[in-house]
Formats: C-alpha cells, sequence, structure tokens
C-alpha cells in the first residue's frame, strides 16, 4: 500500500470518528441521559443474539444497492433510480409469490428474476432520457423514483391489498420465503446471495473488458470516446446492471422472513445509504460488504438508543450525513497528506545517499 | 370537472402550488448560472419550513421569522460553498449529505422544541398574511385570482423581476453569469471566481429558505415531517427546463404549479389518488425530456443535419 492510500484509510478512519463525535455533542444537547444514550448506541447490538443478527440482516439491502450504485456512479452518471428499482423489485416478488402460486424453491427464483428484470428497465429510464434527448439523469431519476413509489403503492392498493390490515398486501405463502441461515435470528439466504453481487460487481468492474472501458468512460468520456469505445452502450449497460442489482436486492429483501407482506408505502431510502456505502467502499463493489457493516451496526445501535432512551433514530442521518462530506472533501486534511508524502520522498532520497 | 378546471379558485390554486416551487427554482437558477448544480434546495427548504415555524414562534412576527430564515438558508448555502468551494467536496454528493441532514435533523431539533416527531402542532407559529390588493379585487374573474393571495406568493413573483434584473442588469449578474460560462476566463480579467461562486450559494439558499417558510407558513400552517416531498428537486427540474433563467423558470414552474393543483383538484374525482400522486413527478419527467430533445433538435439544425 502506497502512502497516498494510507492516508486515504486514515483520513476515511478520522472522519467517521469525527462524525461519530459531532454526533455524541448532539445527543449530550438534546438527551437527558446522554452517557446511557450513547453507550447503547456503541454497545447495544452487542447485547443479545438477536440484535447481533439485526445488524447482519440489515447488511443484506445496503450491500445491494452498494454494489448497485458503485457500478453506476463509475461510469460517471448520477443515477439515483437505485432507490426506485429496490422498491420497485420489491413489489415485483411480492406480486409473484402472491399471484402466480408457484411451488417452493421456485417461487422465488421467479420472483428475485422478474424483479431483476424491472430493475434493469427502471433504471434504464434516465440513462435512455440522457442518451436519446440528453436530459440530466440526476434530475430525471429523482422524478421516477417518486413515479416508482406512487405506480407501487396504487398497484398494491388495488390489486394486493389485504382489506383487513389496511395499506399491505396479503400475507405473502412460505413457498416464497427465503430459508434462515442462523437459528434464532432472521439471517437468510439473501446475505449469500449479497455476497456473491458484491464478488460479481467486483469482477465487473476490475476484471472484465465492459468494466475497464465503464471505468474509462466514467473517467474520461472524451479520451473513452477517441479510443473508440461505444459510450451509449457502456453507459446503458452500467445503469442496468445496476438496476438488476437493485430489484434483485428490493425482491430479496421483501421475500426474506423480516416481512411477512409487502408494506412499502413510503421510500425506504436504501438508494440513499448506497451513496454512503459507496463513497465508503470507494466505488470497489469488493468493500461494500465492510461498509454496509458499519453503517448496519450505527443503526442497530440507533434503533436500539431510541427504544431505550429518549434519543431518536434520526440523529444517524446526521451522522452519515457528516461522514460524506468529511470523506469526500478532498481537501480535508490535505496539508498533512502534502507533508506525509514529502517526509517520505525526503527518506528515500536519504536512503538513495547511503547507499 | 371541466368547470371546476375554468374557475378562478382553480388559477389561484395554481399560483399557490407554484410560490414553493418558483423560489427554488430562482435559487437554482442563480447557483447554475454560476456554475454549480445546487442539490441541497431540497434540504435547504425542509430546514427552512422547520425554522420558520420556530423562529416566528419565538419572535412572535411573521417579518423577523421570515428574516431569520433566511439569514439560517444563507448560512446553510454558506456552509455547501465552504465544501465545495474550499474543501473540494463533490458538489451533488456534498448536497445529498446536506439533505440527509434535513432529514434526520428537522425531526431531532422538532422532537427537541416541541415534544412531538411527526408534526408541529404544538408550536403556534405566524404564517405569512393574505393580502387583499384594493381595486384589483373588484376586477371580475382576475380579481379572484390575483389579490387574496398569500404575501409569498406575491413576493415569489417580485423575485422573479429582481433576479432577472440583477443577473442581467448589475455588474455582479454579469460576474456570476461570467464565472459560469468560463470560470477560467472570468480569472483572467481579474474576477474571483471563488468570492461569485460564495455569494451565488449564500442567495440561492436564501431564496431556498423563502420557499421552505412559505411551505410551513402559508401553504399551511405547521411543519410536518418530510413536508418538502421532493418540491426541491422539481424545482432542480424547472430551473433546467426555463434555462435557468429566472423568467424561463417562472413559465416553468408555473407548469409544475398547475400540475400540482391539479393533482389536488382531481382528488375530488374517482380517479385513485395515488396515481394523482403521481401527476406532478410525471409532468416534470416528460417536460424535462420534451425540452432537452428540442435543445438537441436545435443544436443539430444548426449544425446543419
Amino acid at each position: 500500500m502506497n502512502s497516498a492510500k494510507r492516508f486515504d484509510m486514515f483520513r476515511m478512519v478520522f472522519s467517521v470518528l469525527i462524525a461519530l463525535l459531532i454526533s455524541f455533542v448532539i445527543i449530550f444537547f438534546v438527551s437527558d441521559e446522554p452517557v446511557t444514550a450513547i453507550v447503547t448506541l456503541i454497545t447495544g447490538p452487542f447485547k443479545s443474539k438477536r440484535s447481533m443478527g439485526n445488524v447482519i440482516e440489515s447488511m443484506v439491502p445496503l450491500i445491494f444497492t452498494g454494489t448497485g450504485v458503485c457500478i453506476m456512479f463509475s461510469a460517471n452518471q448520477i443515477n439515483l433510480a437505485t432507490e426506485g428499482g429496490f422498491h420497485l423489485g420489491g413489489l415485483v416478488a411480492a406480486a409473484v409469490a402472491l399471484k402466480l402460486g408457484l411451488p417452493a424453491g421456485l417461487s422465488p427464483i421467479v420472483a428475485i428474476s422478474l424483479a431483476a428484470v424491472a430493475g434493469a428497465v427502471f433504471c434504464a429510464i434516465p440513462a435512455l432520457m440522457k442518451i436519446k434527448t440528453n436530459s440530466p439523469e440526476l434530475v430525471s431519476s429523482l422524478m421516477i423514483n417518486y413515479i416508482s413509489l406512487w405506480l407501487c403503492t396504487f398497484l398494491l392498493m388495488h390489486f394486493l391489498q389485504d382489506p383487513s390490515v389496511g395499506s399491505a398486501s396479503y400475507k405473502l405463502p412460505p413457498e416464497s420465503e427465503l430459508p434462515t441461515l442462523i437459528k434464532g435470528t432472521n439471517i437468510h439466504l439473501g446475505l449469500l446471495i449479497a455476497f456473491v453481487v458484491a464478488v460479481f460487481g467486483y469482477v465487473f468492474l476490475y476484471k472484465t473488458r465492459t468494466g475497464y472501458e465503464l471505468r474509462l468512460t466514467g473517467e474520461n468520456e472524451n479520451f473513452a470516446r477517441y479510443s473508440g469505445i461505444n459510450i451509449v452502450k457502456v453507459i446503458l449497460i452500467s445503469q442496468m446492471v445496476g438496476g438488476v442489482i437493485a430489484g434483485i436486492g428490493g425482491s430479496v429483501e421483501l421475500l426474506s422472513p423480516i416481512y411477512s407482506r409487502f408494506s412499502w408505502v413510503s421510500l425506504l431510502g436504501y438508494g440513499w445509504d448506497a451513496i454512503i456505502i459507496c463513497t465508503l467502499a470507494k466505488k470497489n463493489p469488493l468493500y461494500t460488504p465492510l461498509a454496509a457493516l458499519f453503517l448496519a451496526y450505527l443503526r442497530t445501535g440507533a434503533s436500539i438508543m431510541a427504544r431505550y432512551t429518549d434519543v431518536t433514530l434520526e440523529i444517524v442521518q446526521i451522522t452519515q450525513g457528516i461522514i460524506i462530506l468529511l470523506v469526500v472533501a478532498e481537501q480535508f486534511l490535505s496539508g498533512m497528506k502534502h507533508r506525509m508524502i514529502a517526509r517520505e520522498a525526503r527518506a528515500s532520497l536519504k536512503d538513495e545517499g547511503v547507499a | 370537472m371541466l368547470q371546476n378546471l375554468l374557475s378562478p379558485e382553480f388559477f389561484n390554486a395554481i399560483l399557490r402550488a407554484t410560490t414553493p416551487i418558483l423560489f427554488a427554482a430562482l435559487a437554482s437558477s442563480v447557483a447554475s448560472k454560476s456554475g454549480i448544480t445546487n442539490m441541497a434546495l431540497e434540504g435547504i427548504m425542509l430546514f427552512s419550513a422547520l425554522f420558520g415555524v420556530i423562529f416566528s414562534a419565538m419572535t412572535g412576527s411573521f417579518p423577523l421569522g421570515l428574516l431569520l430564515t433566511m439569514v439560517a438558508g444563507g448560512v446553510i448555502g454558506l456552509m455547501l460553498a465552504f465544501f465545495v468551494l474550499n474543501l473540494k467536496t463533490d458538489e451533488i454528493l456534498a448536497a445529498i449529505a446536506i439533505n440527509l441532514m434535513a432529514t434526520g435533523g428537522t425531526v431531532l431539533l422538532m422532537l427537541a422544541v416541541s415534544g412531538d416527531r411527526g408534526s408541529s402542532t404544538s408550536i403556534s407559529n405566524v404564517s405569512a398574511p393574505k393580502i387583499v390588493i384594493p381595486l384589483i379585487d373588484q376586477i371580475p374573474f382576475l380579481g379572484k385570482i390575483l389579490s387574496g393571495q398569500n404575501l409569498m406568493t406575491y413576493l415569489s413573483i417580485l423575485a422573479v423581476v429582481v433576479m432577472h434584473l440583477f443577473l442581467y442588469k448589475t455588474p455582479l449578474g454579469l460576474k456570476i453569469r461570467a464565472v459560469g460560462e468560463n470560470k477560467n476566463a472570468a480569472e483572467s480579467v481579474g474576477i474571483s471566481a471563488r468570492k461569485i461562486q460564495y455569494i451565488a450559494l449564500i442567495l440561492s439558499g436564501v431564496l431556498a429558505s423563502m420557499g421552505g417558510f412559505f411551505l410551513s407558513g402559508g401553504y399551511m400552517n405547521m411543519f410536518t415531517k418530510d413536508m418538502s416531498a421532493g418540491k426541491g428537486y422539481i424545482a432542480l427540474a424547472a430551473s433546467a427546463m426555463g434555462g435557468d433563467t429566472p423568467v424561463g423558470g417562472f413559465l416553468v414552474s408555473l407548469l409544475f404549479g398547475a400540475a400540482q393543483a391539479l393533482a389536488n383538484m382531481m382528488q375530488l374525482t374517482d380517479i385513485p389518488h395515488e396515481l394523482i400522486q403521481m401527476v406532478p413527478y410525471l409532468t416534470t419527467l416528460v417536460g424535462l425530456g420534451i425540452y432537452s430533445y428540442m435543445g438537441v433538435r436545435k443544436r443539430q439544425k444548426l449544425a446543419g443535419k
């Protein structure tokens, strides 16, 4: 590892610590029992097998959307449709599970596959609009996320709704549920699928020709074009692969033992979480499980804290915001980086002089 | 239905629904003219909607509450500028961070101030007053549209004129546009691009905060969780479609305001309300596509293809 990379690591850890510190200060201001709250936040997830399970379960959707966003952003496309793609994936999975009546084993496979297709088509819309009409994908993807939300809510309320429970679908049949891996927790097969997807994302981005073209396009579109790369194809593929992963993520989450019905009537925010995962993982899908573990731990700790003390869960969003701000701030601690590199350069010069 | 569409009340509702989007669209246009996409509009509006309630309740006065909210909006704009310009943070990621903090921070703050986490009903805020314009309110039909609007609505239309004059008729406006057009060229004639972009982003924050204030002190009379509901993003689209000019942004904001007002009115019909909720976003998406496509065609024509 060279010194620049080592410094990046240090800066990231330092940013996270600062973000946590600021959050603790806020807790001191808003809470009557700040010390208990902070201790609960940090140690809460270790208290029981169940809450440790919670950490692992909540990693799953984060790994999916994080990997999807890594691929989409690597092509320098700020497409935020992951959020809507995830939502749509959940709805498609619920519809397949409830309406097709397939046998166990086949049902989740069909549900996940169709959700993948739905996610790909959905995330391709902003990319197609960019290619055909030059509309900024940032704005169009923000809009279609809301369209996805209301479309899914419409389909839920008119085709899947269980009138006895209000705004939720009928109970999903046991045939469609993903099996749990560890008894006493909800850790399910989805975790393994998520790991496979993260590894796939890494191989796709860093070990294939298309992945190389994709990253090159992301770094310098003009250079890529003059090198003979088909930009249109690369952009479309990157957004569709990201969409496939988002769709799979939504369906896996819904078919997991955590949900017994489709009850998503607001956007869940996994698309936005994905951006912090992607930032922490430096756009490398291989690191998304680690970033997801950190965020999931923080979330679980915060929800335990919200249950037992007077601090609300929303504090985590502030922590996340500060982390993003500091980690992507190129000039943050740049003076220190500069000195470190200069010192190493001097040291190596001295070594050469001795030899 | 058709009768409702032609009623003065409907046009009145269009102007009301346009107001928050218009403020934010103006905020977006001044930032874009200086060369920065301000996606933090959404978060600034959400923060300001809560600040408006808190400040106007604290001071017991609408003008003071609005003023303090505008200051707060400017400070958020300043913060964004500091991260983007000094610390070289990606502007989109910085905006996403601010929006995230707004979603969480407003709930946290509201809980601390009012003890409620859904809405601020327990705080008695002072909303912007409705203004009846004498003489104009006597005109048949038009009077009912133009008079009796919220003060913020009039301010938003005034802001279009002011921003147009500011951007196109003042030296500072010229500098903002010069920096946005070509940063290096502007610097070569002695304009400090960083200073100009700081000013543009602070101004953008102030304008967006006025839109946020209207949400909780005019459009509604309280703050509710996540009440900006993507209006900042819609404004981003409105400004982009209006060529980032104040007047263009105004016209497109009117279109989106109409879509919103139409959606509100259609709730009285048999059409499922989930589909109606989709109307403003769908209008924006289709409008953006058509507008951008026209731009592409125009360029192709100019290139002689």
